[in-house]
This record gives C-alpha cells, structure tokens and sequence, in this order.
C-alpha cells in the first residue's frame, strides 16, 4: 500500500517535470542580449572602452579580435564572472530578456543557472562523470534519482558523449581525454537548461576530430540556446556563426553577419585582420 | 677554489650525516632498552594488562591505560581543533579579502610559537576552573581541559595545512563551481573541499601525531594517574606525562622502572612513526593527482 503511494507520487512528480519541461521548451529558447554603451576598467587600465551590441535569440555569435583586446572580459560580462577579478569595475548596462543584470538585486547565482559557461581548458571536477553532470542540478536541490539519470543521459546525449560514456558513469572524469572532458564539460552546462551558453576558445586545446565534434555540436545546439563564442579561428568563426564580432583593443570595430564579416567588411581593419594582414 | 668548494661540500655532508646518526641512535637505545625490559616483562602483560603501576610496589605493566590516556586527551583536542581549523581554513580561502588574509596567518601562527608550558597552566588555572562553574564535579586534574587548551594550540597546524591543500586546488574548479551557479558555500563543501581532501587528512593526521606527542599541557593539567578510561573529567596520564615523571624522579638507571619509559617511548615513537608514514603517503599520492 505505502509502496504504492510511493510509486504514484514519483509519477506525479514525474509529470509535473514532463509538463515543466514542455512550457520551458516554449520559453527555454535562447534570451536575447542588449549590451548598452558598456565600459569595464582593471584598475586604472580600461580594457572595454564603450560598447553597445544586441545579440539576437537562438543565434550563434563569434567574437574575434587579436590577443588581448577584451574578448574574455567582455564575454565574461554576460554572467558576471568578472566580479571575481580583483579591481575589476564596469559602467553601462547589460540586460538579458529586459533584465538589467548589473542591478544590486539580481541573484548572481540564479543568473548563472540561465547564462552557462563553458572555459578554454576542460575543467571537470574530480568526482565522476555523472555527479560532473548531476552537479548542476544537485545545488538546485534535485535529489530524485530518477529525474537526475533522466536529465545526466539527456545531457550527455545533447553533448554528443552518451554512446562513449554510457557502460562506465561511475568513471572518473580526469580520467577521459581532453576532447570528451570538455564535451563533459558542455555537458555538465546543458544539464541546468540555461538559456544561453557561453565559450571562451573551447575548442582551442583540442585536437582536430574533437573539434569538429564541438562544433556540429554547437550547430545543433543553437535551436534551443544563444550562443557566444570566442576563438582565434577564422575558419570555426565562418562555419559555426551567424554574426560576427570583431574586437580591438576594447573597441568593438564592426559587428554583422558572419557572412558579410567575411566576404564584404565594411572596415579595412576587420577585413587587415581576417585576411591575416594583421599584427 | 677548487679545495674550497670541496671542504665547503663536506661540510654540509658532515651536517646532514649528524641528523641520520642521532636517529638512528635514538632508534638503537629506544630497542635496546626496550628489549632489555621485555625480559623482565611479557610483552602479553604489556599490552593487555589494564593497570600501569611501575613506581609502586605491586607492579603492573599494561600500556593500555596510558595509551587510553594519549589518545582521549588527543581525541579532544582533535575535537576542538578540527572543526576550527578547517572553517578558519575554509575562510580564508574562499572568504576573507587577500589583505585581512595576510593578516590573519602569522596571527594565527604565532598561537604555535606560544611555550607550551603557557598553555599547560592556562588549561590548569583558567579553564579548568571556568568548566568547573559549568559542570563541579569536574576535577582539579582532568582530559578535558588539557585536550581543549591542546586543542587551540593545534588549530594553526590544520587551518594552516588545510588552507595551503585548498589554495592547490586549481583554480579553474573554483570558477567551474561559480560559473555553474554555486554559492561560495556549495563551492566550498562540494567542489573545494573533496578536491584538498587528502591535504587535509594529512594536516589532521599531523595535527593528531602532534597532539600525542604532546608533553607539557597534558604533564601540568591532565594529572599523573594512570587509568584506562574514557571519562574526560577525570586525572589520566599519557605517555609523554609517564616519561617526564620517571625522568624527573629518581628511578635507578638500570632498574625495570627506569627501562619502563624506553617500553613507553617505543610506542609512542611507533604511533606517531604510524602516522608520519601515512600522511606521507597520502601527499604523495595526492601530489600525483594535479599533475
Ligand atoms: N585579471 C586581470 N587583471 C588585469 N588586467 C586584465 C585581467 N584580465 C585581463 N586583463 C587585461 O585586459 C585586456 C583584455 O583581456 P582579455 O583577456 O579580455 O583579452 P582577450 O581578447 O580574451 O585575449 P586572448 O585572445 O589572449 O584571450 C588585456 O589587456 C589584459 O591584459
Ligand atoms: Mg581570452
């Protein structure tokens, strides 16, 4: 009798999950960014000198630019990591989906929970790969074991990892090759549904087929989430994204559609660097 | 030049060797006598007779009780010291701003230059007397008080050790676990924490080795009476206790009394030799693991 009740109740629960998930389906797609006359200084150094940029929904943009010139810190704007650096101070505003998230009231944790990121280096935690992925949802509180094989397996598959990990979750994650740890990695991102999904050169430590995993994966992925992308690489910037943004020195020279970025720009700057004519 | 750099050379060979002698030394006459005293008693009674009565005429020789004495007194003051040190450590690391940090660690530090015997009278004429308002039926000498002032004397050990394990962790964790949207607390407890876990076992079991070896606190404020127990209210002797009364009395050299506190020496060189050997090891394989 008592297991029954048990039994119906993680149905029911169940359920509300199932029908969660739906109404998210509908708004879970990627947010919109509004980034209005944005200035950020370390200490006195001003490293972002005044940028405004819109970032469409379910959209994949890449930031571009020589060594140095605030593409990380700017991308890191979007889910405040820079509050972390020491001397760090910034102006103007960032608003996602309407929401100014520079305001004093805004829950940094919660905003990370929509706006996930994903770092140059792999970084899984040294747990396995399945509390690397269920970690995210565990801080939320997440304890049922049947929502969190759920929500692991849908993640790796998403990530494109589950037929390589499936047999072995209870493995170490160090213990997998820098190309998997960091698909592990968007993994783990993926499990919390952010809305946006933010990289800073993941693909840059990886080998070639890694890569290309990563990128067709980014592809897919753009359907539900907005995503920004940082990379040196010319080519991963005209295949995977719609705009294109090219950064120098804290300024933002041009920023359009990847494919007028490439073929027709409209700055001698932006076309000097993408034809590598540049420092 | 070259005849300087040479004499220069052996020099510090010459120091390095004194070291190795003096332990091997001190190892040779803590076997021989030991030896010497398992002859005139069996080692069964050493260790499972409850009672440790060398100094009277009816004489017993179970280690145990003085043991009993070593490990509850540390026990407290692992008790007292873990809980501190590792949420001093856990502050510091993830809390405190780098300018009251540098404060914070020589203050800190400065709790392990204090003289023992200063916080042997400390645990006697202060914090006994203070528990006693609490709880009467304290007695004047007890465990509790000496593992508690022994204790703080041990919290820079852990806080300090268990601060360096958390600041090896690379720091791509922490800002992994922020950029998942933890809070410093979940970041501290879920991802810091397990990732330093073998350097802060290490600095407890330092922290432990530490606290039996201990000889003033527990000399001046756990008393001198051998008894296998684990009530903390009452006297006890540990082992480090035992050696200081014997060698401070007037035991004739050669005597079972006298070779006593070589048989109790040994053991206590066999824990914390214990100890030392396995947080060794742990470093040694937690070294391994980050690189
Ligand atoms: N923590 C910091 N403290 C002080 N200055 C910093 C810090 N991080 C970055 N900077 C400076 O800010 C500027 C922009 O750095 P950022 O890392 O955003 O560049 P980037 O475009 O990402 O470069 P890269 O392509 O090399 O990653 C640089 O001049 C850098 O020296
Ligand atoms: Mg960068």
């Amino acid at each position: 009798m008592a297991k029954e009740t048990a039994i119906t109740m993680i149905k029911i629960k169940e359920k509300k999950i199932d029908s969660k998930k739906v109404e998210d389906g509908a708004s879970k797609d990627g947010a919109k960014i509004a980034i209005k006359d944005v200035k950020v200084w370390y200490d006195d150094f001003m490293a972002i000198k005044g940028i405004d940029m819109t970032i469409k929904p379910n959209t994949v943009t890449a930031f571009i630019g020589p060594s140095g010139c605030g593409k990380s810190t700017f991308l890191r704007l979007f889910n405040r990591m820079n509050d972390y650096v020491e001397g760090f101070k910034m102006e103007g505003k960032i608003k996602l989906n309407g929401t100014n998230i520079y305001k004093d009231k805004i829950n940094v944790e919660e905003l990370r929970k929509e706006v996930g990121m994903v770092f140059q280096k792999p970084n899984p935690f040294p747990k396995s790969i399945f509390e690397n992925v269920a970690y995210g949802l565990k801080i939320q509180g997440i304890k049922d074991k049947k929502i969190l094989n759920e929500r692991v397996e849908k993640a790796l598959r998403q990530a494109d990892l589950w037929t390589e990990v499936k047999d072995d979750l209870k493995k170490s994650a160090l213990a997998l090759s820098g190309g998997q740890q960091q698909r592990l990695c968007i993994a783990r991102t993926l499990a919390v549904e952010p809305s946006i999904l933010l990289m800073d050169e993941p693909t840059s430590a990886l080998d070639p087929i890694s890569t290309a995993k990563i990128e067709d994966l980014i592809f897919e992925l753009k359907e539900k989430y907005t995503i920004v992308i940082v990379t040196h690489n010319m080519q991963q910037a005209s295949r995977i994204s719609d705009y294109t943004a090219f950064f120098y020195i804290g300024e933002l020279i041009e920023f359009d559609k990847t494919k007028t970025i490439f073929t027709n720009p409209e700055k001698q700057q932006t076309e000097n660097y993408i034809t590598g004519r540049f420092g | 030049m070259k005849y300087k750099e040479k004499l220069i050379e052996n020099f510090f060979k010459f120091c390095a060797s004194i070291t190795i002698f003096t332990t091997i030394g001190i190892i040779a006459v803590l076997l021989f006598e030991s030896i010497s005293f398992f002859r005139d008693v069996s080692i069964f009674e050493f260790l499972t007779d409850t009672q440790w009565t060398p100094l009277f005429s009816e004489k017993h020789f179970g280690i145990l009780a003085l043991v009993s004495g070593t490990f509850l007194t540390a026990a407290i003051a692992i008790a007292v010291a873990l809980p501190i040190g590792l949420t001093i450590a856990i502050y510091l690391n993830m809390y405190a701003p780098k300018s009251f940090r540098k404060t914070l660690k020589p203050f800190l530090e400065i709790l392990a230059a204090i003289p023992t015997v200063v916080y042997g009278f400390f645990a006697l004429t202060i914090v006994t007397p203070f528990l006693q308002t609490i709880y009467p039926d304290l007695e004047t000498f007890n465990s509790l008080s000496a593992g508690i002032v022994m204790g703080i004397m041990i919290i820079p050990f852990i806080s300090s050790l268990s601060e360096d394990a958390l600041y090896a962790v690379p720091k791509s964790l922490k800002l992994a676990a922020f950029g998942m949207g933890s809070t410093r607390f979940q970041t501290a407890f879920k991802v810091m924490v397990p990732a330093a876990s073998s350097g802060i076992i290490v600095s407890v079991i330092l922290a432990i080795s530490r606290a039996i070896g201990e000889t003033m606190i527990v000399a001046i404020a756990a008393g001198q009476q051998p008894q296998l127990t684990l009530n903390p209210t009452v006297p006890v002797q540990t082992i480090t206790s035992f050696i200081v009364q014997v060698s401070s009395g007037d035991a004739p050299q050669g005597s079972v009394e006298y070779k006593t506190i070589f048989a109790a020496g040994l053991t206590l060189f066999l824990f914390t030799f214990t100890l030392n050997s396995v947080s060794f090891w742990i470093k040694k394989k937690y070294q391994e693991k980050y690189e």
